[in-house]
């Protein structure tokens, strides 16, 4: 068998659950199998780890077409919010926590939170504003020091 | 099938060495499995979580998962994490005699 992987430092940049939350299962699976995980949460991925936010992270019914449903009918108000709580529900099923508790999980296990330094400068964010679990707001050539010798994944 | 012996005793393993036939665990067993794992001694805490694993695998047919474990108050996943470095869940499974674990969380 070839190499093991050691690290890996998974960038989060998509919002919205389904944006989320494949870089979070990713993190957590690595921590689960002994391998070093680094989350950098950018752009609009950074309501995972934004206090006020984490908990409402939504999915998107309009121009997703994964969604297998017309955009029309996702306008209908309220049906964001109910696409969310069924996905929910059956995430739960499978033991697959929402969001605030994923991330203190995935910090429990030993996941390091770095949040993207420019897009804390655009947002005009504070460190307040996000969950303890957040190490620092780090810049790109940060993000490449941390990440030396692993692998790195883009979701 | 592979065959592995613990001491005296031989016991059916998967190519990855997690247990085929879980009437053939013993606590001497799963101490063997838990050297091998890189633990040299199961403490009463090792234990506290192998016994709920065992419960719950009575009661349900299933392995729990992290998740379960820390919100059942068994362990919390940071201790978790410290008892078995290195992949916790599918190491407390192996000790347990359990079979691999297939979820993703």
């Amino acid at each position: 068998m070839s190499d093991k992987i050691k690290k890996v430092s998974i960038i989060i940049s998509k919002g919205g659950l389904d944006g989320v939350y494949p870089g979070l299962i990713m993190a957590n699976g690595a921590r689960m199998e002994g391998i070093e995980a680094n989350l950098f949460f950018t752009f609009f991925g950074m309501d995972a780890i934004i206090k006020k936010r984490m908990g409402k992270i939504k999915i998107a019914t309009v121009g997703n077409p994964g969604m297998h449903m017309p955009s029309l009918l996702g306008i209908l108000p309220g049906f964001s919010a109910f696409a969310t709580k069924m996905m929910l529900k059956t995430m739960d099923k499978l033991d697959i926590p929402p969001v605030p508790e994923y991330v203190e999980m995935i910090a429990d296990a030993g996941g390091k939170f770095y949040a993207c330094k420019a897009t804390v400068d655009m947002f005009g964010l504070k460190k307040e504003d996000f969950c303890p679990q957040v190490d620092s707001i780090i810049n790109v050539g940060k993000f490449y020091e941390i990440s030396a010798g692993g692998e790195i994944i883009f979701t | 099938m592979a065959q592995k012996q613990y001491g005296t005793a031989t016991v059916e393993v998967d190519a990855e060495g997690f247990m085929a036939d879980f009437l053939q665990w013993t606590r001497d067993v799963a101490a063997a499995i838990a050297k091998e794992e890189g633990i040299a001694e199961l403490t009463a805490a090792h234990w506290k979580v192998i016994d709920y694993i065992h419960k719950e695998f009575k009661e349900n047919g299933q392995v729990p998962s992290i998740r379960k474990l820390n919100k059942s108050g068994v362990i919390s996943t940071k201790e978790l994490y410290d008892l078995f470095p290195g992949g916790p869940a599918k190491k407390a499974a192996k000790i347990s005699g359990m079979k691999k674990p297939e979820g993703c969380v």
